[in-house]
């Protein structure tokens, strides 16, 4: 057993977390810097830090990351990291020439109290930072909410390069949320279907999953630009994808500028996806084009084929909270069971949502923000679960309870997919209902005695 | 810029390639690389000096972590009975979860805690109030769920500045519960200059708080300790393999898969067999002075490399039955690795190599590059000092900065109790007059052949640009440089934590190493980065269907 010392009992834990559901702020602040076009993240903290967040990184999307540090010292931690990051934005600029530099802050960083604006403030100053370079800052103390927050906080300090002209642009500006590349791709697909036009950010397609061709771009071609970032000010409206990751920016952006918002769930399955669709219909004016409804139709069209094979069946689900209570309505909405649900990010709001759409459901449902996987697996040995949805680290429980194991979420260290294939939208939602079945109908293929095996599922 | 564009430059050439790397860097960071970027050319019976073990450059992106991953993540991370805690925000124990492919196997006691991942989760009201109330109930929630063996508390980087006394929480709940040892590592991620300082900390807790415990005689004839070998896709199980078939008893190997009760009982072993120098020649020094247990450098990593190390092993026990039954095991072993090796060799003999690795694999494999008929044309470390370079000779030279300071060196003394010299002085001078070499490491750079670049922490530019500019067949490095080396068309292997695959070390290692480096260097991917439309862009005619 490769969990082999957790016990069913389960006994309150006030202060130890075993096997968590969540990571620190910063990486998530690095990943939605990738996003922008021409950016290099950077780490305001020991060497550490960086390091931790590429590797995590470029295991999950197997593609290159490059982000600086301020490589603290025990004395940098004593007297303060200005030092290092002014010399560290001199350097950046010499051998790395981006067009905007992104740093985040660390527990370290944020523990001394560095602040970061003020740095800014004397690199500018101090003639640190070319002439049409950028610099950002967002303050991402890992002792605070999780990487969702800390991508939240960064995609928040992108609409401070807003420069309002004071004449609309006519676009629609889509924050998408901690998505896959893939997923960023299949939006603006989306998005260019119904014929409005977009300023989304951040947006890795494009940077992190890039081609092989012999030729490396240390900025590739993808991203949101700084001129488009400038221009968020001067957008229609604003449609924020997912409550923890994108709606303080959509806020932010009406408040100092006026540009309305509208907060919806990310587009994960069939409802979610609908209201994302109409929402663009009624902004843009348009009527949703046929080839849509065709998808969507699609989408109907195997859910009610395949619909015994899912009902009732019981899901242990785990993930960020967006992205959970997207999935969460989409296992309801096709009469599936998610009876344990976890995310590692904090936030009573989360239990709140999720218990409203299991309201309906057969069985009582378990959920925990700010929980952990260790929790997970003692409620899958009380009440165990047809089905498993999260990230690779499910596949010590996955394997040790021998469930099946949809892969969805951050990171996913041994599959491949995610990267190219989105799961947003109709056809996303395809896709995971193709996920969803495959290992449901394998599991029966591999169960069902010789007498009951069938051909035609 | 396409790499098939460049003029590839005579590896020859190398202060050209040294200044090229230097050109774009700002007057400051360019001195500085200037002393860590050395051409390896051999001055008056002396090695050139290199410039190592020193900040990284605030921005250059460089390769190095920190000290909390060299003590949690590289020593303390492949024991497998331990319950290790980090203390700090989730971020740090979160990503050194399962991430370096250390094996473990939980053994007939059943305990095997690597699966896990142990916090205390932070919060800013810890970081206000002070974690220690929150640390002392993490440790109590883990024995209670677990009883382990032992308890290990990593600090990070905030728990230092708050000033946590964690070795105090420790201290307590050791004694309380009595069958449990509860034992911390100031290992703040600050501290030091890479992951270096972590390892020199991992090594000074084990030894003051573990090595030494249990004196209890293990049975075996010829004992030994395996020092830095951390068991990454299974080395360790192979070199055990081959050390148990040479009838050799490994008392304890630090630290892969291995349990608190190895460490406790590593000083009644005779022998100590230093794998990686760079992170655990701080216990071997300590073992030897307290308790009397010489040291030698081996290196399993290479089937030649493998054979000279169990030969020196069984020249030091000096016992006929030994040596020959190493004998035996060699000759056993080495048909199957010159099968596999005249497979290879013919795809692989002529191909070059970079090299640019922790702080001794750099070193160790281009033993392996060798067998392979392979030219290692550039290496240097991640984070290692300048003996790992230039040999121990130079350890009295080394300057000690103001972050080497700060890294506590332990004094440690005979233990008049347990002291016991393992071989009379007459033995020892007898043995050292037949070229038997104690406490004795050479470093990389005699290995390396001459007009070579040897490079210290290299970073993501210089990196690039060495592979534009030499154009190897092969680089080395970590997950952070895999990607961005392959995308120029060149495949990169990690040599951290293997990207998947091993055992490389012992000779069924070399064996799996031949056909997984031939199958980098000679993969068919590597001629497809261009379509056929973008060899040839110009349309000269075009035609119809009909």
């Amino acid at each position: 057993m490769l969990l082999r010392h957790t016990p069913k009992e389960i006994t309150e834990r006030s202060a130890l977390m075993i096997n968590p559901a969540k990571t620190c702020q910063p990486i998530g602040a690095m990943y939605a810097a990738l996003g922008i076009h021409g950016c290099l993240p950077h780490s305001h903290g020991s060497q550490g830090c960086c390091a931790y967040h590429r590797s995590a990184l470029t295991r999950h999307y197997k593609e290159p990351v490059s982000a600086s540090t301020s490589s603290f010292t025990e004395g940098s931690s004593v007297f303060g990291g200005q030092a290092n990051m002014l010399q560290a934005i001199e350097n950046i600029f010499a051998v790395y020439n981006p067009e905007i530099i992104a740093c985040h802050t660390t527990c370290l960083s944020e523990t001394i109290g560095d602040d970061l604006k003020q740095i800014r403030k004397k690199a500018i100053t101090e003639g640190k930072i070319p002439e049409g370079k950028y610099m950002i800052s967002a303050s991402t103390p890992s002792y605070v909410g999780s990487h969702v927050t800390g991508f939240s906080n960064m995609v928040k300090s992108m609409v401070g390069l807003a420069e309002p002209t004071g004449k609309k642009n006519g676009k629609v500006n889509i924050i998408p949320g901690w998505v896959e590349p893939s997923d960023m791709e299949e939006i603006k697909r989306l998005t260019n279907m119904i014929g409005v036009k977009t300023i989304m950010f951040p947006d890795t397609s494009g940077v992190l999953n890039g081609p092989l061709s012999g030729e490396y771009k240390m900025y590739p071609d993808g991203g949101v630009t700084v001129a488009e970032l400038q221009s968020t000010g001067d957008s229609i409206g604003t449609l924020a994808l997912g409550e923890w990751c994108s709606a303080d920016a959509a806020r932010e952006l009406d408040v100092k500028h006026k540009v309305p918002c509208q907060i919806l769930d990310m587009p994960f399955g069939l409802k979610a996806t609908d209201r994302f669709i109409d929402a663009l219909r009624i902004i843009a004016g348009v009527t949703v084009p046929d080839e849509l409804s065709m998808e969507r139709g699609q989408l109907v069209d195997m859910i009610s084929d395949m619909h015994q094979y899912v009902y009732h069946k019981k899901v242990a689900l785990v993930g960020d909270p967006d992205q959970v209570i997207a999935m969460t309505e989409f296992l309801v909405s096709i009469d599936m069971c998610p009876v344990h649900i976890v995310t590692g990010t904090p936030g009573k709001a989360f239990e709140r949502r999720i218990k409203e759409i299991t309201k309906d459901m057969p069985f009582p449902c378990n959920v925990k923000a700010k929980g952990d996987m260790f929790l997970l697996h003692q409620w899958i040995k009380n009440e165990p679960v047809d089905l498993i949805i999260g990230n690779t680290y499910c596949k010590y429980i996955s394997r040790d309870e021998d469930i099946p194991l949809v892969r969805w979420g951050f990171p996913i260290l041994d599959r491949q997919g995610h990267q190219y294939f989105p799961t947003v939208g109709y056809k996303g939602a395809l896709r995971l209902l193709e996920k969803i079945l495959n290992v449901i109908q394998d599991r029966k293929d591999r169960d069902d005695p010789e007498s009951k095996f069938e051909l035609v599922l | 810029m396409a790499i098939s564009t460049l003029k590839k430059i005579a590896p020859d050439d190398p202060a050209h390639i040294k200044a090229e790397l230097l050109a774009k860097y700002p007057s400051k960071v360019a001195r500085k690389r200037s002393k860590q970027i050395m051409i390896n050319e051999a001055l008056e019976n002396t090695t050139p000096e290199i410039m190592a073990n020193v900040r990284t450059t605030p921005g250059i992106i460089t390769m190095r972590g920190c000290s909390y991953a060299g003590c949690k993540g590289v020593i303390m991370g492949p024991t497998r009975d331990v319950v290790n805690l980090v203390h700090g925000p989730i971020g740090c124990s979160f990503y050194a979860w399962l991430t370096r492919r250390n094996q473990t196997n939980a053994g007939t006691d059943g305990a095997n805690y690597i699966n896990y991942c142990f916090s205390t989760d932070m919060q800013d009201s810890d970081i206000i109030f002070g974690g220690e109330k929150k640390l002392e109930a993490a440790i109590q929630e883990a024995y209670d769920l677990f009883h382990p063996r032992s308890i290990a508390i990593f600090a990070t980087c905030p728990v230092g500045l708050i000033g946590d006394d964690i070795h105090t929480v420790a201290r307590r709940m050791k004694e309380k519960f009595g069958d449990c040892n509860v034992l911390a590592f100031s290992c703040e991620g600050y501290k030091g200059v890479s992951q270096s300082a972590g390892h020199h900390i991992a090594n000074n807790q084990i030894f003051r708080h573990i090595v030494g415990e249990n004196d209890e005689v293990k049975p075996g004839k010829y004992k030994i300790n395996l020092l830095g070998e951390y068991n990454i896709g299974g080395d360790g199980f192979e070199i055990d393999r081959i050390l148990k078939k040479c009838g050799i008893t490994n008392i304890s190997t630090f630290s892969g898969n291995s349990t608190y009760d190895q460490f406790a009982s590593c000083h009644t072993a005779d022998l100590n067999a230093v794998m990686c120098h760079r992170s655990i020649n701080y216990v071997a020094d300590m073992l030897e002075t307290k308790y009397g247990i010489p040291w030698v450098k081996v290196n399993f990593i290479g089937a030649e490399a493998t054979a000279k190390s169990l030969r020196k092993i069984a020249g030091y026990f000096g016992e006929k039955e030994l040596i020959d039954q190493v004998e035996a095991v060699i000759a056993e072993e080495m048909p199957n690795v010159e099968t596999a090796l005249a497979d290879v060799l013919p795809r692989t003999t002529g191909k070059t190599a970079m090299m640019f690795l922790g702080g001794s694999r750099a070193h160790h494999y281009q033993e392996l590059f060798k067998e392979m008929g392979m030219k290692v044309i550039a290496a240097g470390y991640e984070f290692a000092h300048r003996d790992d370079y230039e040999g121990r000779h130079v350890i009295p030279d080394l300057k000690v900065d103001a972050d080497s300071r700060n890294i506590e060196e332990i004094v440690v003394y005979r233990d008049e109790d347990k002291f016991k010299a393992r071989k009379t002085a007459e033995e020892m001078k007898a043995l050292e007059d037949s070229g038997y070499k104690f406490k004795e490491y050479e470093g990389m750079v005699p290995e390396m052949e001459k007009g070579t670049l040897i490079i210290d922490d290299l970073n993501q530019y210089e990196a690039e640009k060495l592979v534009e500019l030499m154009k190897p067949d092969l680089f080395c490095g970590g997950i952070k440089e895999k990607y961005s080396i392959q995308k120029l068309g060149v495949p990169m292997k990690q040599l951290h934590s293997y990207d998947s695959g091993g055992p490389y070390a012992g000779f069924k290692g070399a064996i799996n190493f031949y056909y997984e480096i031939d199958r980098l260097v000679n993969s068919r991917v590597w001629s497809y980065m261009k379509a056929p439309w973008q060899d040839n862009p110009q349309l000269s005619a075009t035609y119809g269907w009909e």
